[in-house]
């Protein structure tokens, strides 16, 4: 929303600050957006006297004048046809710059020297030329500041306003909060040339009439109010200066008169007006009803619209004439020749409105403030203060004026407990001040039995129940005027997320290793036909939810890759989602990727050549330390070139192996992997007892046939070689005709908790262990 | 052949003590190519019986595997100075091993749920795919309002949408706990914004609620105070402003002194001095209603913000759109 600085000082009667207006505002809740002084362009011209006015020797149409500027006369050619003698205007000297970035220097014009420039409304940026150049109806002494001598320096100041306060959408609104915030009265200054005898629209039930027009209603639920007036022997035309500059203020092109003067009342009193051109009502009639079917209406943005059952229409005694709260109706609008006004003043259903607007996927300054409500209780002032000006500003005379309101409502009251504000708030709030605080927003307050009973002003539908009083409280006593001090509390009765503790050890390990956290986007295109896909997604390439990490993580890679980043290790932790089994939201499923590619350390002057490599060894480890951390308690096994986890049920649920990406030859293959995590039972440490006895190795290097597996082997050598055999990691593999194919050596570890293993008693263990495997995995001992 | 072997194996033990001119000759006398022992045994190898052939052969290889290495090894140590007046250039860099990151919205998330740790919040998360019910109903949000515009909404089908804020825990944990209730929420957030250097459709958000008998609009600008006073620095100045959020009534807008200008303005904070932190306010007594809790007995308040916003402001990064690239000179920045 944006605010004059000068219309809401207009109501206040004293002269504001605009830095100190945006702190007040702010701490009443409409925080300032951006503040902007206007015209400062204008800050170098002055106010000049003509003296004299003389013909230009050498060309008929320019004037010679001799200008006063307040220091001394100059002489300046004018070519415009009103310049006069005695008369006061604007006056750019030798150097100043104007508007659009014109530098005024002397010249000679036709063989003159003229010093400067008198200047035009349009050279100053005020607008259209009249006649000519900008006279000026001041008591300034010439050489006074342009801006110092009209009511043009003005401040454009934008709030945000929220949804519940429709009320700070016009300039009365914003005006009766910083009245309550500096103490003073708020006053609407009248027009000038307004009548003074306007007087109040007659009620009506349903259906009445202002000068012989019938005004009717007949969907009360969508227009519970509506109120017009006619006005007959109006001119249109261009709005006095004063109009436009208020709307050039605030962001508003001047249109004429009769438009500005509606735009005017809906930016200063949040009440949209709608004037119809009386001749073009057939009737003349106006009928406020739903749309009937087939029924079409041409708005006044030239768009042909086909409205539904459900829009309330403002009809004349036959058709469509404008969408009630959103737009006229072409066939209605007023034009230049228009003598005879209905002005409309209405009260539309807010959700009526809104549904209205979303349907016709058009959205007005009018239906902006319907649909979050405006003042039902003050519709026949804000008529009479739009009529006032109309006449004004385009001339003409009441003829009549009625106010439909099929039910009238009154303001509601609401009871508000002063404990409870305490309560609430937490500081005693003493009850004159609770009074003295709404009473100063428009409140009316009257206290009844422990209570207080709360009248609410028609400007804020907001206030419904004891809690918004609540609020308004402790806004107007302001929010940094209660203390910060804590006080005892009581611990949390929900229990932490089983989830955070086993997230944070896979960030602990991944990052311990080297791997970075990365955050892929969510959204792309389909992974699976079990990807989600959004029902309105913002373009197609980011229409489905993902079902896996990987592809998040490959692009990243290959987004390194694209900026010469060789050496890529990143983990992420995120969810990925499904299509539902059962009911209607997606499966969610927790999800631990990673991927490394390039070197496996940093490099090192101790190191020649190049490093090592990551490969599918280093990839196989870190899945299975994170499945240890992160995953359903399962198993790693082969599949294929890589592998994958099986949870205990035998699903799959993680896998890990090279990754396909679009690699650059100068990059290293890439692996990565994923697992489902899963938040098992906490894992608990129970300490074993160091051992007291010393350990015996012996390494077995074996033969194996093609197909027999390491962990095959491992499997008969802990089951034999139990309890004695501690542990066994293969160390060495080596390939060769050789030795007849593959040959795995292990070391195997062995150890008696309560006594020194003699070697006998090892070596028999390690021949059992050799003849069970030859038995079973026809596996023989390499010999040596 | 044999002893051959054994031979050159004694031969071979004597690499580990030999000083370099020794080392030389061992190296040519052993495994040169023309006279070196090993090769001219490794040269006899196919006169063998093949029965010889295969287990002498693998012996006399892997022994040259192990000679190699012991060689390598004796070399590299020769070559590094030590001990007393040796030359070692200390200035030399030392050995590294990659060290990973944590995420900087993982960074600021955990430090914030810490801070609230102190006040007796725990941390818990939700589900992402939401029901209207539990992201606007359940919250006092009615969709027939302009106050549901702020939060244009992705919808997965069946009335299912990606919730539009953290929010709708507060009423998935106030319907399965009882009071005392102090919970903080960080989770990810989807709103049908167009990326640009400050917005993302995908954002991270971190909520807060507690809820018991007696608390108040005091309370809730102290945990907030204590909060921020933690997370930058003591002397920063905390300011509450009314705000509107359909589910907290009185509601705020917390603002924070600039981080970046100490509060004498700048473009960070569009000269403003302030940075606007988090919306928050008093539980409305609408949601207790509708998440069954009895709203005359209990009040609480809430609290939303934007761990991403948080974390460019504190690591001053100039684009949310850097948070998703897995950039590895960004992520780095951050160990
Ligand atoms: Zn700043």
């Amino acid at each position: 929303m944006n605010l004059s600085l000068n219309w809401l000082s207009s109501m206040l009667n004293r002269s504001l600050d605009a830095r100190e207006v945006g702190d007040l505002l702010a701490r009443a809740g409409a925080p300032v957006e951006a503040e902007e002084a206007l015209h400062q362009d204008l800050g170098d011209v002055i106010v000049a006297l003509v003296e004299k006015v003389d013909k230009h020797p050498n060309a008929d149409r320019l004037s010679l004048c001799q200008v006063n500027d307040g220091s001394s006369v100059v002489e300046v050619v004018c070519g415009a046809p009103n310049v006069t003698a005695g008369k006061k205007y604007p006056y750019a000297r030798v150097g100043t710059t104007l508007p659009g970035g014109l530098k005024l220097e002397s010249r000679k014009i036709r063989g003159v020297l003229s010093n400067g420039m008198l200047c035009s409304a349009k050279e100053l940026g005020l607008g259209v030329d009249h006649d000519g150049i900008l006279e000026l109806n001041t008591d300034a002494a010439p050489g006074t500041r342009f801006l110092d001598a009209m009511p043009l320096a003005d401040h454009r100041i934008t709030i945000e306003v929220t949804a519940n306060r429709p009320d700070l959408l016009g300039h009365k609104g914003v005006a009766r909060e910083l009245a309550a915030a500096y103490g003073v009265p708020l006053r609407l200054p009248p027009f000038p040339g307004a009548p003074t005898d306007v007087r109040e629209a007659t009620r009506a039930k349903g259906a009445g009439a202002a000068d012989g027009v019938e005004v009717r209603i007949e969907d009360a639920e969508g227009c519970p109010r509506y109120l017009a007036a006619v006005i007959r022997g109006v001119k249109v035309g261009p709005s006095p200066d004063w109009l436009q500059a208020r709307l050039r203020a605030i962001g508003a092109r001047p249109i004429n008169n009769v438009v500005d003067a509606t735009n005017y009342i809906l930016f200063e009193l949040n009440q949209p007006l709608h004037a119809f051109d009386l001749a073009r009502l057939k009737g003349p009639a106006i009928v406020v009803r739903r749309a009937k079917p087939g029924e079409r209406i041409t708005t006044l943005d030239g768009v042909v619209r086909v409205p539904d059952g459900e829009m309330t229409m403002i009809c004349d005694a036959t058709t469509p004439v404008a969408v009630a709260g959103v737009m006229g109706g072409q066939n209605s609008e007023v034009s230049s020749d228009t003598t005879d006004i209905l002005l409309e003043c209405a009260y539309f259903e807010p959700r009526r409105i809104r549904r209205t607007r979303k349907a016709l996927k058009t959205s007005t300054e009018a239906s902006y403030r319907f649909e979050r409500g405006i003042d039902l209780q003050s519709a026949p002032a804000a008529l009479r203060r739009a009529v006032e000006l109309l006449v004004a500003v385009a001339g003409g005379t009441v003829t009549g004026s009625v106010d439909v309101y099929p039910s009238p409502v009154h303001e509601p009251t609401v009871f508000l407990r002063t404990d409870r504000v305490a309560h609430l708030l937490g500081v005693a709030v003493p009850v004159g001040d609770i009074e003295r605080h709404l009473v100063s927003v428009g409140f009316a307050v009257a206290p009844k039995d422990h209570r207080l009973a709360v009248q609410v002003p028609g400007w804020r539908p907001d206030v419904t129940g004891e809690v918004d009083l609540i609020e308004e409280v402790a806004r107007l006593r302001g929010y940094d005027n209660f203390p910060v001090e804590i006080r005892a509390f009581r611990p949390s009765t929900v229990p932490d997320d089983p989830g955070e503790r086993v997230k944070d050890a896979v960030r602990r390990l991944l990052t311990g290793r080297g791997l970075h956290e990365t955050r892929s986007f969510p959204l792309g295109a389909q992974g699976s036909p079990e990807a989600v896909e959004l029902e309105n997604p913002m373009s197609a390439e980011e229409a489905y939810l993902r079902t896996d990490l990987s592809p998040g993580l490959v692009r990243a890679l290959e987004h390194n890759w694209a900026v010469r980043e060789r050496d890529v290790r990143l983990f992420e932790l995120g969810i990925v989602f499904r299509k539902p089994n059962a009911g209607k939201r997606p499966v969610e499923t927790l999800r631990l990727g990673a991927v490394v590619s390039g070197a496996r350390t940093p490099s090192h002057w101790t190191v020649s050549g190049k490093a090592l490599q990551y490969d599918r060894w280093d990839v196989k480890a870190l899945f299975e330390e994170a499945a240890a951390l992160a995953g359903a308690f399962g198993r790693v096994v082969e599949d294929g070139d890589g592998w994958k986890l099986e949870d205990a049920s035998g699903r799959v649920c993680g896998w890990a192996g090279e990754l396909t990406a679009d690699r650059p030859a100068w990059a290293a293959s890439a692996f990565g992997f994923e697992l489902d995590v899963h938040v098992g039972q906490r894992r608990v440490v129970v300490f074993a007892p160091l051992p007291g006895t010393p350990p015996v190795e012996r390494d077995l290097a074996l033969v194996l046939k093609p197909g027999v597996r390491a962990d095959q082997v491992e499997a008969v050598m802990r089951r034999v070689g139990a309890p004695l055999l501690e542990t066994c990691r293969a160390f060495d593999e080596y390939r060769s005709e050789q030795v007849g194919g593959r040959s795995v050596a292990w070391r195997l570890v062995f150890r008696a908790g309560d006594r020194t293993l003699r070697d006998e008693e090892v070596d028999a263990v390690v021949k059992k262990i050799v003849g069970t495997l030859k038995e079973e995995l026809d596996a023989r001992l390499r010999e040596s | 052949m044999r002893d051959k072997l054994n031979d050159l194996a004694s031969a071979a033990a004597e690499i580990a003590t030999a000083d370099a001119s020794r080392l030389a000759e061992l190296k040519v006398s052993l495994l040169g190519r023309k006279a070196g022992k090993l090769t001219e045994l490794l040269r006899e190898l196919p006169t063998l019986s093949h029965e010889e052939r295969r287990t002498l052969g693998a012996q006399a290889n892997e022994l040259k595997k192990k000679i190699e290495a012991d060689i390598d090894e004796r070399e590299r140590t020769l070559a590094t100075p030590s001990g007393a007046g040796a030359d070692v250039d200390g200035s030399m860099p030392g050995r590294q091993a990659w060290r990973g990151a944590l995420h900087p919205v993982t960074l600021v998330v955990d430090e914030i749920c810490e801070i609230f740790r102190e006040l007796g919040f725990s941390r818990v998360t939700g589900p992402e795919a939401e029901t209207e019910e539990y992201n606007f109903t359940k919250l006092n949000i009615s969709l027939d309002h302009p106050a549901a515009d702020a939060q244009d909404t992705f919808y997965v089908g069946q009335g299912t949408l990606l919730r539009t804020h953290t929010s709708p825990m507060q009423a998935r944990v106030m319907e399965t706990n009882k009071p005392p209730i102090r919970v903080v929420v960080p989770g990810q957030v989807y709103r049908r914004d167009a990326f640009d250097p400050s917005h993302s459709p995908v954002f991270e958000q971190l909520e807060g609620l507690a809820v018991d008998e007696g608390l108040s609009f005091v309370d809730f600008k102290a945990a907030i105070d204590y909060f921020v006073k933690r997370f930058f620095t003591r002397d920063t100045v905390v300011r509450f402003e009314p705000s509107f959020f359909p589910f907290v009534e009185p509601g705020a807008q917390v603002q924070v002194q600039c981080v970046m200008c100490r509060g004498s303005g700048c473009s960070t904070c569009k000269q403003s001095g302030f940075l606007e932190i988090m919306g928050a306010g008093m539980v409305h007594p609408e949601v207790f209603t509708r998440c069954g809790l009895d709203a005359e007995r209990y009040t609480g308040y809430a609290f939303g913000m934007g761990p991403q916003r948080i974390a460019m402001l504190r690591y001053r990064i100039p684009d949310i759109r850097l948070f998703f690239e897995g950039d590895m000179r960004f992520l780095g920045q951050f160990t």
